[in-house]
């Protein structure tokens, strides 16, 4: 437990920038620039310790030979010997060890956990903050590479709408080729049309003339002689058919 | 038995015979340079078992500071030599 406060300590002293959320794996990183492989993560507890102070190895040693008691009654053998032969003397300091040791192990067995939870909030907090930083990192890669195959795909595009391009163009001027030929059409049958009225016209009075000219000289060269004799050969005429008329009617 | 011969001089501690001991302390490398790589070998060793771990105990800490306890009183037996109660043990 305290040596997650020896980390939180030791990371809020290195740096207290956000960067500093990396350093909680400081030294887990690579420290030659060629592997590429992936860190191995931490592991999750520690040694275990026996009453904190005692590697949990030195049981396991014993256990073969002496059971589960074997490193106790060692631990009791040796500190008879060490008091008997006054290896460990007891002085003074003997008294305050002992008062700082009871308030020690009251301490720790009282905050310990609640400290430890504490620690471990803090350091899951860095490592969110990384999480959060290499989150977003993918996100705005994957994003952009997203973008990226969308412009391919519109450059690809491109080639249709240059034809469509093409195409807008060519019909502007098939259009403007169609108009300027039917002006020059129009204005050519304008022309003829112009033509044609006019030698119509030229023949149309020609032939008045003539007729007028024609019946002028045909009513003056009606003399009176032969107008005289006209008139005569109507009346008979017209008495002949009064009598046929008659003999019709009356048959 | 032994997936491969290895040399006396590069065995662990405990994989040592006890006849070998005395040959294998000769072959142990104590040039400055190979003490201090196996000072820096037995820190690693310990830091990665008790300190650099997700959920640390007290243990880690605690381990040190009796070990630092027990060696300054080692330090100072001299001293403390005059505060005992009876002269002969």
């Amino acid at each position: 437990m305290l040596s997650r406060i020896v980390f939180v300590s030791a990371n809020a002293v290195k740096s207290s920038s956000p960067l500093g959320a990396g350093l909680v794996q400081l030294s887990h990183l690579h420290t030659s620039p060629n592997s590429q492989a992936p860190v191995p993560a931490l592991p999750e507890k520690g040694g275990k310790t026996r009453h904190g102070i005692i590697p949990e190895e030195i049981f396991q040693l014993l256990y073969p030979k002496t059971g589960v008691t074997g490193p106790y009654v060692l631990g009791a053998g040796l500190l008879t010997y060490i008091l008997s032969k006054e290896i460990y003397i007891i002085n003074h300091e003997t008294f305050a060890a002992a008062c700082m040791g009871t308030v020690i192990i009251y301490g720790v067995r009282k905050f310990g956990p609640d400290v430890a939870a504490f620690a471990d909030k803090l350091n899951e907090e860095k490592v969110q903050k990384a999480q959060e930083v290499k989150d977003l990192a993918m996100t705005s890669l994957a994003q952009a590479v997203l973008d990226e195959k969308k412009e391919q795909w519109r450059a690809e595009g491109r080639q249709m709408l240059f034809d469509a391009k093409r195409n807008n163009v060519a019909m502007l001027l098939e259009t403007n080729r169609r108009e300027r030929v039917h002006m020059v059409t129009n204005e050519v049958k304008k022309r003829l049309d112009y033509q044609i009225a006019l030698q119509t016209l030229h023949r149309r009075m020609e032939q008045e003339h003539m007729v007028n000219w024609v019946e002028k000289n045909v009513v003056t060269s009606i003399t009176p002689q032969q107008e005289k004799t006209s008139i005569a050969k109507c009346i008979t005429d017209l008495k002949v058919l009064a009598k046929v008329q008659q003999a019709k009617a009356t048959a | 038995m032994a997936d491969r011969i290895v040399p006396l001089g590069e065995k662990r501690l405990m994989d040592v015979k006890l006849g070998e001991l005395g040959s294998w302390l000769g072959k142990r490398d104590f040039t400055p340079n190979g003490v201090l790589a196996s000072i820096r070998n037995g820190h690693d060793r310990y830091y990665n078992k008790y300190i650099n771990v997700k959920k640390g105990g007290i243990g880690g800490v605690a381990m040190l500071l009796v070990g630092y306890v027990a060696l300054s009183y080692m330090w100072e037996y001299d001293h403390l030599k005059h505060d005992r109660w009876r002269k002969y043990h």
